[in-house]
């Protein structure tokens, strides 16, 4: 197979056998870009010369006898709205087209701690606000196995990569499912994990109490390695939890007699595609095989989690965004009289509509007189979806769901209804709120399109994803096909 | 005027002296090159994150037992949003609901001697924000922004509507500024902004209970000023009530040059602040025994050891307030009483020629080369009759100059006390010989010519003289 579809597991073997080398790995990699990245389109910004240079670093270092991390000389594409020191970092939004950050988010200093090779910033939906990555405000990802539907989103540009072969790994941030619903649509492994275990410093925040960073891999076995490089305590984020570094690989087991596995009724009565809850039931029906205990499970408050993550994730946003005012850095519309006619005029231009719909729901969620019925009841619903998560897990190690209602969408089919929009994240937000972590991974296909199951943990039990998700991919091949790219060209 | 009294409560921003700003390791030093004392994290930029400084955590909760406030057991950081360029998030990381303590009080007093109680509402931590610079040039005017001060770490102490005069006001102010100056936690600078001061005011009928429409006070930039605002804003208000007309609700800023509040903005006018808890800051749990310590540590505070000077040292009121002031005054003060035991004597070398000296230097206490050790050495040369306590003020002043020991002074200066009636002799001879008079009145019964014959051996001696031993020898002469 292409080097370019290897995992970074299999690439580490042959760069410590000497069979290739890491710059030879990094130029089938931009060979590939080459061949696709027209059609698919996952980049924003490709750093072929530093890519290239740090992947002569692993060789030298190879010759000399170093030891390699498991990830030095890997190919990764790091979605742009995690900051990357001297590298333009935009949030696919025109408020930041020319924003340099002076310094790495922790999970970039980690990645480089190991010699990973970054290579690119992968697109995304504006501030990572979208579902299909149509609101970048540069332009819209393809998805690799048809592109003319959306990748999914907001991390569409690093699934997309992935599953192109233009990354061998990546990063995404999570929010309200923008790791596991783009993953899940792409045909790829996506891991939000549990608020607090992989640092927040450096990542351009959308909603503080939700965004999550985590990898977007081709199987279990790299998503455990990306997790082992970028997890752990960073004293910089005050919500970065406590605790030693816990080594993943330890969890990649083929086994899941045991384990008890539970299927939330609430996603699987309504509102999703009959060929998703066909393939839901199989996934179950394979664990179920290898030995898992399977039962219904309910969740009762999950028709109250959207409402609540749309008023949350906007009132973090509108706070957050505030400091985009065009007086410090990235867009400012020029000619203006006085100050307040500057932010004005550098908001209303350097913002998208998605971004803007946005600020203006949260603002009004925490205006004088509204907070308590929007922004406060929304808290107090968010309590409850936790306690029903928690209640779940006091007889279930995991529940297993579908990630998505449908499989990828065509491009431009939602873009005028927001809310149909927001329905794609309907089973992945619940999980944003109650901080839990999650993982989405290829379940099976539907008309040559991917479908994603996602796998809900206890908090901290990412083992347990790793355990189950790796026992499944070692009963199936899903993971294992590659989406029908040519070099060639698109019907538009 | 008699008629109305005012309802007073005081809004003071202190300034921590803590190394690194509040949620970040920038410096806190004031001044600097505009924009170096700065970070990711203070100037906002995108994907930072704040990290409570403890050290802020501990200075709030002391400034908060020294003003007899509960501290929370549990406390949360707000946002509280409005834009303004020299705030680089747009939000300003503060305590709204769930502050570090509330429910204190302040004992002060007012220049007639009494004393008077006012509630603390609360004291709470913030972020300071920037400065804005504004210019003339190009197309017109133009702020440049100094983020240095940017994450300063600010308590906000809100005083309840305690207070009835401008005056009071004032008194109110300067014992605070005394407390927290004891706690060590801040300079209280106002003149450096490192303590502000906002005033809310109403006026009401005298002896009602219901409170009259407030306005509020800004860009009040020393202790005259807050006075001088006070005194202004209640007449105003007291005339537009009299005139029956009604107070607009709204904020004033004080024109020191023209001595009058002008309107700023209405309370119509003013910012939804839309706080809600910040996502970035876990909430803040401090333990009793977190509490307890700081308690321990706290310094004796002015109020008890303005009393323990007058009930331990025997001094009065007044030089007990005078030393009491300043912490660094108090210490000094105290310091020389451990090294020479007569407090009254020291209290008056401290409060007049040290202080004099100090004045008119414009030298700090702290700095002063003058040691608590070398004044109290200084007392003891008066007292074994090494230098006359007239001396001693130019030995002070030596002192003071040059930063040399006192008895290095006197050797140096040859400033000896002659205390050798064979030294003396001579001079004494000398002197009568050359003042018939005088001895002729003395000994005609006069005897305020002794004290002019002793002046004239101390002139002799250049004031070196023992003048008891002056005496004496003049005495056994003439009566001879």
């Amino acid at each position: 197979m292409d080097l370019y579809y290897l995992p970074a597991h299999e690439l580490h073997r042959l760069l410590v056998r000497r069979e290739v080398s890491a710059v030879e790995i990094c130029r089938a990699v931009f060979e590939r870009i080459a061949a696709v990245e027209e059609t698919v389109r996952s980049y924003l910004t490709l750093d072929r010369d530093g890519a290239l240079a740090r992947a002569a670093a692993v060789d030298r270092e190879l010759r000399a006898g170093g030891e390699l991390a498991p990830l030095a000389g890997i190919p990764f594409g790091i979605k742009d709205n995690i900051c990357t020191r001297g590298l333009v970092t935009t949030c696919a939004s025109k408020m930041l087209h020319n924003f340099v950050p002076p310094y790495d988010a922790t999970v970039v200093e980690r990645l480089n701690a190991q010699k990973a090779v970054l290579i690119g910033k992968t697109n995304m939906d504006e501030f990572a606000m979208g579902s299909s990555t149509e609101h970048s405000a540069y332009f819209a990802t393809r998805n690799p196995w048809d592109p003319n539907r959306v990748p999914g989103g907001s991390s569409g540009g690093s699934a997309a990569a992935v599953a192109a072969g233009t990354a061998i790994c990546a990063l995404g941030s999570d929010t309200g499912g923008s790791i596991r619903q783009p993953a899940a649509l792409c045909g790829v492994v996506g891991m939000k994990p549990t608020y607090g275990l992989v640092s927040r410093y450096g990542l351009v925040a959308f909603a503080s109490s939700l965004d999550q960073i985590g990898p977007i891999t081709r199987d279990f076995t790299d998503c455990a390695l990306v997790l082992n490089a970028i997890s752990g305590h960073d004293a910089r984020d005050s919500t970065s939890a406590p605790g030693e570094a816990v080594d993943y690989t330890s969890f990649l087991v083929d086994d899941v007699r045991g384990l008890r596995i539970g299927l939330p009724r609430e996603y699987l009565d309504s509102g999703l595609d009959e060929g998703v809850r066909q393939i839901v039931k199989e996934a179950a029906a394979v664990l179920e095989a290898r030995g898992a205990c399977l039962e219904e499970v309910t969740l009762p408050h999950t028709a109250y989690a959207l409402p609540a993550y749309y008023l949350i994730a906007p009132a973090e946003a509108s706070s957050n965004l505030a400091r985009y005012d065009g007086v410090r850095y990235g867009y400012r519309m020029p000619d203006q009289d006085n100050v307040i006619d500057m932010t004005r005029a550098t908001r209303r231009r350097g913002f998208g509509a998605e971004v803007k719909r946005r600020i203006m729901l949260g603002t009004y969620a925490l205006s004088a007189g509204y907070y308590d019925a929007y922004y406060l009841k929304a808290l107090r619903v968010r309590t409850l979806i936790r306690r029903d998560f928690e209640q779940a897990f006091e007889k279930f190690d995991l529940l297993l769901a579908p990630t998505t209602p449908e499989p990828a969408f065509p491009i431009g089919d939602k873009t005028e209804d927001p809310i149909k929009m927001y329905l794609s994240d309907v089973f992945t937000l619940a999980v944003n709120l109650a901080g839990l972590p999650a993982v989405s991974l290829p379940g099976g296909f539907l008309n040559g399109l991917p479908v994603g199951i996602q796998l809900i943990g206890k908090p901290f039990a990412e083992g347990t994803l790793l355990r189950a998700g790796y026992t499944f991919q070692q009963s199936t091949d899903h993971h294992r096909r590659r989406p029908p790219l040519g070099g060639g060209g698109v019907s538009r | 005027m008699r008629d109305y009294e005012a309802v007073i409560g005081l809004e003071v921003h202190v300034e921590l002296k803590t190394a690194s700003k509040i949620f970040c390791h920038s410096s806190t030093a004031f001044g600097g090159t505009q924009n170096t004392h700065v970070c990711p994290v203070c100037l906002g930029l995108p994907g930072t994150l704040p990290v409570l400084n403890r050290q802020v955590v501990e200075y709030g909760i002391k400034v908060a037992l020294a003003l007899n406030c509960e501290v929370a057991r549990f406390c949360k950081f707000d946002r509280k949003h409005y834009f303004y360029p020299d705030l680089p998030k747009n939000y300003q990381i503060s305590q709204y609901d769930l502050p570090l303590s509330y429910d204190g009080y302040l004992d002060y007093q007012t220049d007639d001697g009494r004393t008077h109680r006012c509630g603390i509402v609360r004291v709470h931590m913030e972020e300071d924000a920037g400065k804005l610079i504004h210019r003339e040039g190009g197309k017109g005017s133009y702020a440049l922004v100094d983020y240095n001060r940017t994450g300063v770490p600010l308590l906000e102490i809100v005083s309840a509507p305690d207070i009835r005069s401008a005056q009071a006001a004032r008194a109110y102010l300067s014992e605070l500024k005394t407390v927290i100056q004891y706690t060590g936690v801040s300079d209280c600078k106002m003149e450096e902004g490192s303590l502000r001061c906002d005033a809310n005011v109403s006026v009401r009928p005298r002896g009602s209970d219901v409170l009259g429409t407030k306005t509020e006070i800004k860009n009040l930039n020393s202790f005259r000023a807050v006075e001088k605002a006070l005194e202004f804003e209640i007449a105003r208000q007291i005339e537009v009530c009299a005139a029956g007309g009604r107070v607009v609700p709204e904020t004033r800023s004080w024109d020191e040059e023209k001595g009058i509040t002008v309107s700023m903005r209405s309370k119509e006018e003013a910012h939804d602040y839309r706080y809600f808890p910040d996502p970035d800051l876990v909430p803040l749990v401090i333990s009793p025994s977190w509490i307890e310590r700081v308690r321990r540590e706290l310094p004796e505070l002015p109020a008890a050891r303005r009393r323990r000077y007058q009930d331990e040292f025997g001094l009065s009121e007044y030089d007990a307030r005078v030393l009491t002031a300043a912490r660094e005054t108090a210490d000094y003060f105290e310091e020389c009483v451990r090294q020479y035991p007569h407090p009254k004597v020291v209290a008056n070398w401290v409060m007049g020629d040290l202080a004099r000296l100090l004045n008119a230097a414009q030298v700090e206490i702290g700095e002063c080369r003058v040691r608590p050790g070398g004044l109290a050495a200084l007392l003891r040369l008066i007292d074994d009759g090494t230098i006359s306590g007239k001396i001693a003020k130019g030995v002070l002043e030596e002192m003071f100059a040059t930063g040399k020991e006192p008895q290095a002074v006197v050797a140096e200066k040859g400033l000896v006390q002659i205390t050798d009636p064979k030294v003396l002799a001579p001079v004494v001879d000398r002197v009568l010989a050359a003042n018939p008079g005088p001895v002729a009145d003395y000994r005609q019964g006069k005897s305020k010519a002794l004290g002019f014959l002793v002046g004239q051996v101390m002139k002799e001696t250049r004031g070196k003289a023992n003048p008891g031993l002056v005496n004496a020898l003049l005495k056994e002469k003439l009566d001879q």
